[in-house]
């Protein structure tokens, strides 16, 4: 009976997604009917989350499903610190479609169902997924911020004319709040793999593909820092590093079934 | 009581007469006083665009000729210009104005202060109190509800909306000015009023870049210097009568390593421009000139043109609401009088019933009932129609058949 919460935040989601994309052509009431489907959304999504734990045996999103479903819920309520805001509407139009689709997908991978079996054998390898899938989400949402400042970058550098009808959050702010993410979301990931490596001696795995391309991610946003506060990338550089380190993330989040995750 | 607008605007008179018929908020207000007497209503809205009486009524030909005298005392020739409106359609444009809709610029925010400013100052009763009322009303409903007002509307208000775009909020973001002429003297009052500062101000001749900087703040700097202090600068403002490149990409150019990716917006007002276009081409260096900004201004003022129709709609529900109500003023003391009569009646045959306590409570509990129930139908009818027209009709009808007529 619990499943059934999947629908209201799906239905609450996609609304959402309609309501950020009519704002975007008409401002006004469609902006606030998408930020409260978006809120609704997550606490109904939140409310799915905290059945599936409270009647899983061990930890309930350990298949790769399961992980999306979280992660939906990560990449959402990140996005819910600020995107509330007027100004941050029009990044809406990228997570919520997103978070739709996302959602969908777990559904079909049978994520969102209440009462399975945690494959995890031990606190560490939950602590390293909780992290690592955290780390994701704010990189999610670093890149749809880094993106949104392409766009608004592209637009003044042409000069277009509805520059000013339909508004993004300025470029510096873009850029700040991209940058505060990934800072964020850096220490998460660090301690993700360093728990992860831990578990690996312990019990004598081999280091494969999609560990080596999270490391190779971890650099990149650690490279991107350290550009940023040593020799100043800010602007465009600094943003389609957030969107190559974001390539990175979706081969990692798109091979973790094939790997990681038992199905 | 009838409404009545007499007025003259920027639709039909120049300038030149407009401002001889203009008049500070003291003297609006005392004509406003003069004109409403002991029995009737006066508001006197004056404004840069127009100067309007509006007044309530017994008589609309009286209140129209007094309000025609005072305008053409203010200014004889203002008679071909003058129009008269009545009622409704005086409501109507009442609402137009506070929403900004008959404004130079569609939606523009001052005039809602100024309905208001004249609404407090005027002699106003229960009409024009309610009319006023109802005018801010729909006046905030424009805005809130459309987007009419939120565009800016002139070059110098869209730079400084488009620096917001490159840096949000511009509190502590430094301007260097270049050229101390009126020209740029608009833009900087737009950006300074949004929290930006004048860090430097710089100018063929030294004393108008001083005097610049004495107003605005920051200091005066030689135009061969303006390259060594492109670092500290978010905003450069440049409007001068040059006729070569005030500022080149080279020299923008040297200034990025130092700036450590910081973005530089810059605005060129001049006519020969005054700022090399390539600067544009650098990363994180935004150049808008004047055509530019025209082109940004002429898109804004065509959104509010396309907003404006959906505030239209706004004030035509205001003004039938305000129709609505003031026809229901017309059946009120007809539906008050014949509830009084039949109350009258009602406490009149009971005091003769002669009954004990108990049965007194009881027998006004059902009598007051069988009254409500019986006078609510044709209290609602009587409304509606006088909402539709007729209720005059109806009144003198209810008055005629219940013998009412005492009682007007």
């Amino acid at each position: 009976m619990a499943e059934l919460l999947f629908w209201p935040a799906l239905l609450a989601y996609g609304e959402a997604a309609f309501a950020y994309l009519n704002d975007a052509r008409h401002p006004g009431i469609s902006g606030r009917l998408a930020t409260w489907g978006v809120r609704i959304g997550w606490l109904v999504q939140t409310a799915l989350l905290a059945v599936q734990a409270a009647r899983a045996d061990g930890f309930p999103w350990s298949t790769w499903a399961g992980s999306l479903n979280l992660f939906v819920w990560l990449v959402v309520g990140a996005y819910l610190i600020w995107g509330c805001q007027p100004r941050y509407r029009l990044l809406g139009l990228a997570v919520l479609p997103l978070a739709v689709v996302l959602l969908v997908a777990a559904r079909v991978g049978g994520g969102t169902t209440v009462g399975g079996h945690s494959h995890y054998s031990n606190v560490f390898l939950v602590l390293h997924v909780g992290l690592v899938l955290a780390a994701f989400a704010g990189f999610t949402l670093a890149a749809a911020l880094s993106a949104l400042y392409l766009w608004q970058e592209r637009r003044l550098k042409r000069h277009e004319t509805s520059i000013l009808r339909l508004r993004a959050p300025a470029l510096s702010r873009l850029d700040e709040v991209a940058a505060r993410t990934i800072a964020v979301a850096l220490p998460a990931l660090t301690l993700g793999i360093a728990v992860g490596v831990v578990r690996l001696r312990d019990r004598g795995g081999s280091f494969d593909a999609l560990m080596a391309v999270t490391v190779l991610t971890w650099a990149v946003y650690t490279g991107y820092l350290a550009l940023r506060h040593l020799a100043g990338w800010r602007g465009r550089r600094a943003a389609y590093l957030v969107l190559a380190g974001f390539v990175l993330v979706a081969v990692v989040r798109l091979a973790l079934p094939v790997t990681h995750f038992a199905t | 009581m009838s409404i009545v607008l007499v007025g003259i605007s920027h639709h039909q008179a120049p300038v030149e007469l407009r401002e001889r018929a203009a008049l500070d908020s003291k003297r609006a207000s005392e004509l406003a006083r003069t004109l409403a007497g002991e029995r009737s209503e006066a508001v006197c809205l004056s404004t840069c665009n127009r100067t309007e009486l509006y007044l309530a009524d017994e008589s609309p030909e009286g209140a129209e000729e007094k309000a025609e005298a005072a305008l053409l005392a203010l200014e004889a020739e203002l008679g071909p210009a003058l129009y008269r409106l009545r009622d409704e359609d005086a409501a109507r444009h009442l609402f137009r104005v506070a929403a900004g809709l008959d404004s130079l610029v569609p939606g523009e925010g001052e005039i809602l202060g100024q309905v208001r400013a004249a609404h407090a100052a005027g002699a106003t009763g229960s009409i024009l109190d309610r009319l006023f009322r109802q005018a801010l009303h729909a006046g905030k409903k424009a805005r809130t509800e459309t987007a009419i007002g939120e565009s800016p509307a002139s070059i110098s208000s869209a730079a400084a909306a488009l620096a917001e775009q490159v840096f949000g909020d511009l509190r502590g973001r430094e301007i260097v000015v270049i050229g101390a002429g009126k020209v740029g003297e608009l833009a900087i009052r737009n950006l300074v009023s949004r929290g930006a500062a004048i860090a430097f101000v710089a100018n063929r001749t030294a004393h108008r870049a001083q005097d610049l900087a004495a107003r605005f703040g920051g200091a005066p700097l030689s135009l061969d210097r303006v390259g060594d202090e492109l670092a500290r600068a978010d905003v450069v403002l440049s409007s001068t009568s040059a006729p070569g490149w005030t500022l080149t990409r080279e020299a923008v150019e040297r200034s990025l390593p130092a700036r450590k990716g910081r973005p530089l917006f810059l605005i060129d007002l001049a006519v020969p421009r005054d700022l090399d276009p390539e600067i544009h081409e650098l990363d994180g260096c935004y150049l808008y000139d004047i055509d530019d900004l025209e082109a940004v201004v002429a898109e804004t003022l065509a959104d509010r043109s396309r907003e404006a129709k959906r505030a239209e709609e706004i004030v035509a529900e205001e003004a039938d609401r305000f129709r609505a109500w003031q026809a229901s003023l017309d059946v009120v003391p007809a539906i008050a009088s014949l509830r009084a009569r039949a109350e009258e009646i009602r406490t009149a045959e009971l005091d003769r019933a002669k009954l004990n306590d108990a049965e007194r409570r009881a027998a006004e509990s059902v009598t007051a009932a069988v009254l409500n129930k019986l006078l609510h139908l044709p209290t609602i009818r009587m409304k509606q129609a006088a909402a539709a027209a007729d209720g005059v009709i109806y009144a003198d009808a209810v008055r005629h058949l219940f013998g009412l007529e005492d009682e007007r």
